[in-house]
């Protein structure tokens, strides 16, 4: 604790107060000019007037951490979601994924609400130790934007270090990804889920030694060390959520494989926190939507539903959610600085899968998905706009008058849709 | 290797090492710009620790970050079969890593000079000036053929993304001049070395530029039977990206409200 703010239990130090004040003036003005909602910018000049302030903000909070390359928003909401039933929560709900957006969200909250809070991978460092957060959530790790990023087996090394380091009561982590295994496996309590995970493109090395990552059907090991799948406790199937002994049906709000998957982390996580298991399902099968993602809405005279997916990891689902054949549907890839500036990781997704249907190809980088989508044989066409994108598809021979359009689009091209359609970004 | 009836055989090395940059995709341009004029395929992947084979008619090595790279070039040293495809006429191509370890000597992860394979007259140093990262489109470049010729590829276009500076030596050709961007880091882009091919160009570069998709393929199944194909969506694309490396488009868009939020 920083002299200049002595702070009792729960009530934040005159330095801390300032610095929310400057925090919410500042966000409040970025806001009127319309620049944004104002909650990044504001947690950035409280960050300035108290660089310690996240540290002020968690001290008499529980803290959930959760972290990953993919569905950590929408495992972030559906935790959330599933303790709110029992005790105040605050969330960066917005997706604003570090410190400075971490600590706009909770200037706002209540001093005993439990923080839930989505971590950039790159931030879990920083912010465990800052938070000595209890619970940290880890569901997968692989390679997103390639032009920025660092190698994710060094995000790993990372997180193991950082979990070992300052270890939390609880790590609620992914027994089918041998890089978060390998990070979670050294913190004291972890509770494996077990999630199916197909992709395995990022762990073909092992993390611990040179060796190679056998993957089976059910399972992997190191051909050369000890590392090995950790037994799960927690896994699903289509209708049931099982940790140990205890079943549980869940009807999700949610689309798909994946979200079950994030949703068995909810109901770990919310379980670990002391909530009951009827309480935590009711709140996750309360969620059927998350910040846009599989929102439908009317957008140039269609209705039509947004998924988002981000990286080859991402896409792999995505193509899973879409709307089966033959439904034509739309795809949208931007390359700005949030995207990712190289788009080469289209290579890297299956378009193939897509063979038996009639794609359109949007976003600023339409013509490399094009082309991606002429070697994997999909029939397509080019539209320079969202609006013509859907004028395309919905008259094509095998759309059905009325149904829903897919449009799965990367970051920035799904949060000018969003915004379209109401959103907030 | 020529005869319609005889399979192309094409080999991606260590996809799982040198895959970081969606530089399997060229195998991917290959094979089909090969099935669609009806010649066979037979594409073999060799992930590490595997057993390359030295019977190939052309091999592909992509792009990847440092510590697998090194790796790379240690299996392949040991190996020798690379060495032994090259003396027996096979055709190489390789991106960024790919084409650094082939050359005398390369940076590792920590900056200590490591011996290449020795396949390209180069050599890769690591230079104190921020990552290489961007378009890069060249004028129009050429390949020379084994036996002399010139085939004209016209602008190369692709996405650089690279530390190390490589000094091309005197046996050496290079593929072209930059127009815009860093490419070998003297003005050049590309080393070759008879059919040695290297290029700093990721894209993947064979999906951007066709032309030396197809010269590539020439040098094995022959002139007559690189019947042309349809590429409209190629022709847009190249359009697209010479215009965005032309009018700088270098660094992604940003507006000035993004810079306000950070984002």
């Amino acid at each position: 604790m920083s002299p200049s703010s002595p702070s009792s239990a729960g009530a934040p130090g005159l330095r801390a107060r300032v610095a929310i004040a400057a925090g919410r003036t500042v966000g409040g003005a970025s806001k009127i000019l319309r620049l944004g909602s104002g909650s990044v910018i504001g947690g950035r000049a409280s960050l300035f007037v108290h660089p310690d302030l996240l540290r002020d903000l968690t001290r008499s909070r529980d803290v959930v951490i959760v972290s990953a390359t993919n569905g950590k928003t929408t495992t972030t909401r559906l935790i959330a979601a599933a303790i709110a039933g029992d005790r105040p929560v605050v969330s960066n709900s917005l997706g604003a994924n570090m410190a400075a957006g971490i600590v706009a969200a909770l200037s706002r909250a209540d001093a005993g609400a439990t923080a839930v809070l989505e971590v950039d991978e790159r931030w879990v460092p920083g912010i465990l130790r800052s938070t000595s957060a209890d619970t940290v959530v880890l569901l997968n790790l692989s390679r997103d934007q390639l032009d920025r990023s660092q190698e994710v087996r060094r995000l790993a090394e990372t997180w193991r270090r950082c979990l070992s380091e300052t270890p939390p009561r609880t790590v609620i982590a992914n027994a089918d990804d041998p890089l978060v295994a390998w990070a979670a496996q050294v913190a004291p309590s972890v509770i494996w889920v077990a999630t199916g995970q197909s992709w395995h493109a990022d762990a073909a090395g092992c993390p611990e030694c040179a060796g190679r990552i056998s993957f089976s059907a059910e399972t992997w090991r190191c051909t050369d060390c000890d590392l090995r799948r950790p037994d799960a406790v927690v896994s699903v199937d289509d209708t049931t959520i099982t940790i140990g002994e205890d079943r549980r049906p869940v009807a999700m709000g949610l689309p798909g494989h994946v979200n079950r998957v994030n949703a068995a982390f909810a109901l770990a996580a919310a379980e670990s926190l002391g909530v009951s298991g009827t309480t935590a399902v009711a709140g996750i099968e309360s969620v059927t939507e998350v910040a846009g993602r599989y929102r439908t809405a009317s957008l140039g005279g269609r209705r039509v539903r947004l998924l988002l997916a981000k990286n080859p990891a991402g896409w792999h689902e995505a193509l899973e959610l879409i709307a089966a054949p033959p439904a034509p549907v739309i795809i949208a890839i931007n390359a700005r600085i949030a995207d990712g500036h190289d788009p080469s990781w289209l290579w890297d997704v299956e378009f193939e899968r897509l063979g038996n249907r009639f794609v359109v190809a949007t976003g600023e980088r339409r013509h490399d998905l094009a082309v991606r989508l002429r070697y994997a044989a999909v029939e397509h066409m080019v539209a320079d706009t969202i609006d013509e994108a859907i004028r395309v598809a919905a008259g094509r021979h095998d759309y059905r008058s009325g149904d829903t359009i897919d449009i799965a689009a990367n970051y920035t091209a799904f949060q000018e849709y969003y915004e379209r359609i109401g959103g907030r970004s | 290797m020529n005869g319609r009836d005889s399979l192309v055989r094409l080999c991606l090395l260590y996809p799982d090492l040198l895959g970081t940059y969606g530089d399997g995709g060229n195998a991917r341009v290959l094979a089909q710009r090969l099935a669609w004029r009806d010649l066979g395929v037979d594409l073999v992947s060799v992930d590490a620790g595997g057993t390359v084979p030295d019977s190939c008619d052309l091999y592909l090595l992509g792009g990847g970050e440092d510590g697998p790279q090194t790796q790379a070039a240690r299996e392949l040293q040991a190996s020798g079969a690379l060495h032994r495809a090259v003396a027996s006429g096979a055709v190489v191509f390789a991106v960024c890593a790919g084409m650094q370890i082939l050359g005398e000597r390369f940076p590792d992860m920590n900056g200590v000079d490591r011996t290449g394979l020795g396949l390209l007259d180069c050599t890769t140093v690591r230079v104190d000036r921020p990552r290489a990262v961007g378009e890069l489109l060249t004028t129009d470049a050429s390949l020379t053929d084994t036996d002399g010729t010139i085939r004209p590829l016209g602008a190369l276009t692709g996405f650089e993304n690279h530390a190390g500076r490589t000094i091309v030596g005197d046996t050496a050709r290079t593929l072209g001049q930059v127009e815009i961007g860093e490419g070998n880091g003297d003005g050049s882009e590309g080393v070759v070395n008879g059919s040695v091919i290297g290029t700093y160009l990721h894209g993947p570069v064979l999906a951007r530029n066709p032309a030396l998709a197809d010269e590539l393929l020439r040098r094995i199944i022959g002139e007559d039977a690189l019947t042309p194909l349809e590429d409209a969506d190629v022709a847009a694309l190249r359009a697209d990206r010479l215009h965005a490396a032309r009018h700088h488009e270098l660094a992604p868009r940003r507006s000035w409200r993004d810079r306000l939020r950070g984002s």
